[in-house]
């Protein structure tokens, strides 16, 4: 036995798509052009997986904050926010997210990964209990698993099920976790926030909800699917990150509870590692603002989300169960999947293929994201690659 | 309150469909290794043991499982 032998399976599969020439996982973004075009492993690309939903990574104001904050802070903090890494722009980021949340209490990460994966591991211990969907980002359960505490899954998007697990755990319920997502990465679909609301006010316990990818694209502020569905005051943290629609890199939770002021300094994720640069929390800072300034780009967005998802439908590929940014076309056959990543990009299309473990089941996923900054006419692109499958004809790409 | 006898026979009964031909189903039958289960069709294992017993199973005992044997003891110190 060595300890290379449990990665074997991964050895095996890397060497299988370097014979056929495809490289899926570590595609190359040579040059981008804007929010939308890039030139990825020498094709000139649409990109369609990129989390870029609202098309802020190029936007000169953001570029010009980020550009002045850079010339006067320089690159990087070089130090975690307990120590010489806390400047006055990210306290002045953890006021506007607060503000813009309408919470008493912020924290800003370097990642969405650190804030996640932080909250998740430090709000409840050994004794407690942590009740989880089952499709969690794996960033949740990293964090669950450091946590200490028991660990239990109900069913995706299933409150019926949460309820079920919370009545069996009996007066301890009232010291759960619960954890959710607003719209799940994979599939892009949206979790019954209100159903689990009530779930947790029946039965007690604390809510986490995570809004990485539903900041910017729900509910009338664009607070995610907590506003979206009127339970906004009944959540306890809200975690997300700047990666996606704010187009940085960066985290955040959002809380009433006096209690987060604390319990920063016992996130180990927030403490071990260095602060997010000026010229990120600069960027962000704009990025926030413009995303309240301007509604138009959510209502592009969903305009976009539509036009993909009944145009992918109606080719006859097998889509996500609803609307949403993530547009996820399921592919049974993992070899015809990487088959047709490859003709994508080919054809002038940028994807995301995901195989599992990384999909919710057996299947493979090409996962498509949209952004604002996509043109009905970049749309139709996507999906003349797509008809260029042959939704039914494996042959077509073989 | 189910035992290990029980925990043990519904183990076998939910296997069934996921044992390949010639592959001989014991307690000492490992679930990943031996039986070729992957994470996905462990989880499907767990779920359906928790519809049956009405009791929810915390990932935190998978560790410690490798063979059918490991599962029912777990799920036997479970509900004692």
């Amino acid at each position: 036995m060595s300890l290379f032998d449990k990665f074997q399976p991964l050895i095996d599969i890397r060497a299988e798509l370097e014979q056929a020439g495809v490289m899926p996982f570590g595609a190359v973004t040579e040059k981008i052009l804007s929010p939308t075009e890039a030139i990825v492993d020498g094709q000139r690309v649409i990109l369609a997986g990129t989390n870029n939903y609202l098309g802020l990574t190029f936007e000169p104001e953001c570029l010009e904050a980020a550009q002045r904050a850079l010339a006067e802070q320089g690159t990087g903090t070089t130090g975690s926010r307990m120590a010489n890494g806390t400047f006055a722009g990210h306290l002045a980021l953890e006021q506007e997210l607060a503000a813009f949340f309408g919470k008493q209490h912020c924290i800003v990460f370097s990642t969405g990964y650190a804030a996640t994966m932080g909250l998740a591991s430090t709000l409840a211990g050994p004794g407690d209990v942590i009740v989880l969907d089952a499709d969690s980002h794996a960033s949740l359960y990293d964090g669950v698993r450091l946590s200490g505490a028991e660990i239990v899954r109900f069913r995706h998007n299933d409150a019926a099920d949460l309820d079920k697990r919370l009545r069996r755990l009996g007066e301890r319920s009232a010291n759960t976790l619960i954890i959710v997502e607003g719209i799940y990465s994979m599939l892009g679909d949206q979790a019954p926030l209100a159903d689990i609301v009530e779930v947790k006010k029946r039965r007690g316990g604390l809510l986490l909800v995570d809004e990485a990818h539903s900041l910017g694209m729900l509910g009338e502020h664009g607070r995610g699917v907590a506003e979206a569905a009127g339970v906004e005051d009944e959540v306890d943290f809200i975690v997300g990150t700047f990666s996606k629609s704010l187009g940085a890199i960066g985290g955040y939770c959002v809380s009433d509870h006096a209690e987060l002021e604390a319990i920063r300094f016992a996130i180990r994720s927030y403490i071990f590692t260095a602060s997010p640069s000026p010229s990120v929390i600069a960027s962000t800072r704009v990025a926030l603002r413009l995303m309240q300034e301007r509604p138009q780009l959510r209502r592009r967005l969903w305009d976009n989300a539509q036009r993909l998802y009944d145009g992918l439908k109606s080719l006859g590929f097998k889509v996500s169960p609803q609307v949403s940014p993530v547009v996820a076309v399921t592919i049974e056959d993992r070899d015809w999947a990487i088959a047709c990543w490859s003709r994508l990009l080919q054809r002038g299309a940028y994807v995301n293929l995901v195989m599992p473990p990384a999909s919710p089941t057996t299947d493979s996923l090409l996962r498509c994201s949209v952004s604002a900054a996509h043109t009905p006419a970049q749309i139709d692109r996507i999906l003349e690659a797509f008809a260029s499958l042959g939704a039914g004809d494996k042959q077509a790409v073989k | 309150m189910p035992d290990y006898d029980e925990f043990l026979e519904r183990t076998f009964k939910i296997l069934k469909p996921f044992t390949k031909p010639g592959v001989m189903l014991n307690k000492d039958s490992e679930l990943v290794t031996e039986l070729g289960l992957t994470s996905l069709q462990v989880m499907e294992l767990i779920e359906q043991l928790e519809d049956h017993f009405d009791m929810s199973i915390p990932l935190n005992i998978l560790p410690d499982i490798r063979t059918v044997h490991d599962l029912a003891t777990q799920l036997d110190k479970l509900e004692r």
